[in-house]
């Protein structure tokens, strides 16, 4: 039996997030980190390599599937407002939203320019014989390759400001002793 | 000092007896038609020794000098972006574009520019010249034959090759390892020139 009053809180409220928030965001961690292992990793894999041809299929198939969850959280985030941010001072509110709409911008930059990179000479996006996404147009070389390093720096963006908001979620935690990091991992 | 005008006149009469001294065709330019898209630079290399892949360059330009009656004076020269290699397939042709093969970023173009023409026979000829790739030039040799000439249809005088070479990819510093079967690319050109 669950204890009387037992719920799952779905929805954010003005304490709390709820679950499809914290899964969302868990779930776009641990993607994004293994997209960013793998795509570093995948391009340097020799010609004889048995994972030459299937890393990409997966990168390709899991940055689709980043890129709705991203679609999805940004509609979420709009639906069902985040509670709050518990820092006091103007500027800690500042650096905080500012960290947060990077990261939003890094999260469809990967995709966007992932998609150009593929699509490039007017084939689909496609992942293990699956069309994911048809090409709406074509590029010079010059543009792609553009795209490439755009797409690159973007990793590295994510990565690192994604590690300075989780060092500042710990910092809430360790020396400001407050919810931040906690309420991200339980529900109230 | 007063120079008169008969002297100018015989100057130009001087030069123009010299001029028709002269073989009768004298060398002459052609620029390959590349604006026409008549002038194609392809490669193909094995696949693991199963089958071969082909692509081309898409983009270059470049001319030939043409002298039939002293053809060791003719010449030629042709300019490759090599950022337009073409294999249908958009991510090889990014992965050709890196580091691993061309490098375009800081080698976006390739060259050849011959240095000897010798006629092998009626129709055929060795073409010496030094070719740049990937910031190495080394001197190869095409194997070229004539294709035709003569005037088109739209009040111009076309003249086409075609010619073979091969190339090792380690001898342009690419050493990616694509397999022993995949080592020397095999290059056929063929080029229209329209007259000067």
């Amino acid at each position: 039996m669950l204890p009387r009053g037992w719920m799952v809180q779905l929805r954010n409220d003005e304490r709390a997030y709820g679950w499809i928030s914290i899964g969302l965001h868990w779930l776009s961690f641990l993607m994004a980190v293994g997209l960013f292992a793998v795509g570093l990793y995948m391009v340097g894999l020799t010609y004889y390599d048995p994972l030459y041809h299937q890393l990409p299929e997966w990168h390709k198939l899991a940055g689709a599937v980043l890129a709705l969850l991203t679609l999805l959280r940004l509609g979420w985030v709009l639906l069902n407002r985040p509670p709050p941010l518990l820092a006091d001072s103007p500027w800690q509110r500042l650096m905080a939203r500012g960290v947060h709409g990077v990261l939003y911008l890094l999260l469809l930059a990967l995709p966007i320019t992932g998609y150009l990179i593929t699509t490039a000479e007017g084939d689909a996006l496609a992942a293990f014989n699956l069309t994911l996404l048809p090409a709406i147009t074509t590029f010079d070389p010059h543009t792609v390759d553009w795209a490439g390093r755009l797409h690159l720096w973007s990793g590295w963006a994510l990565i690192l400001v994604a590690a300075v908001h989780g060092l500042a979620a710990l910092k809430h935690h360790f020396l400001d002793r407050d919810t931040t990091l906690i309420r991200m991992l339980k529900s109230s | 000092m007063n120079v008169k005008p008969y002297a100018i006149v015989s100057a130009g009469l001087l030069a123009l007896l010299l001029a028709a001294s002269l073989p009768a065709r004298a060398a002459e330019t052609y620029v390959m038609d590349t604006k026409g898209s008549h002038a194609f630079i392809q490669f193909k290399i094995q696949h693991l020794g199963f089958s071969w892949l082909l692509g081309r360059f898409n983009d270059f330009e470049g001319q030939f000098v043409l002298d039939e009656d002293n053809p060791e004076h003719s010449s030629t020269k042709v300019t490759i972006d090599v950022a337009s290699v073409d294999s249908n397939h958009a991510e090889r042709d990014k992965h050709l574009r890196g580091k691993d093969f061309f490098q375009v970023d800081k080698f976006p173009e390739a060259s050849f520019v011959s240095t000897k023409i010798e006629k092998t026979g009626e129709e055929t000829a060795k073409i010496t010249g030094d070719f740049t790739l990937k910031g190495v030039t080394k001197p190869i040799t095409l194997d070229a034959k004539y294709v035709g000439g003569g005037k088109d249809p739209w009040g111009g005088f076309r003249q086409g090759f075609e010619a073979t070479t091969q190339i090792r990819l380690k001898d342009f510093n690419i050493d990616y390892n694509l397999g022993p079967a995949a080592e020397v690319a095999d290059i056929y050109i063929s080029v229209e020139g329209i007259r000067q």
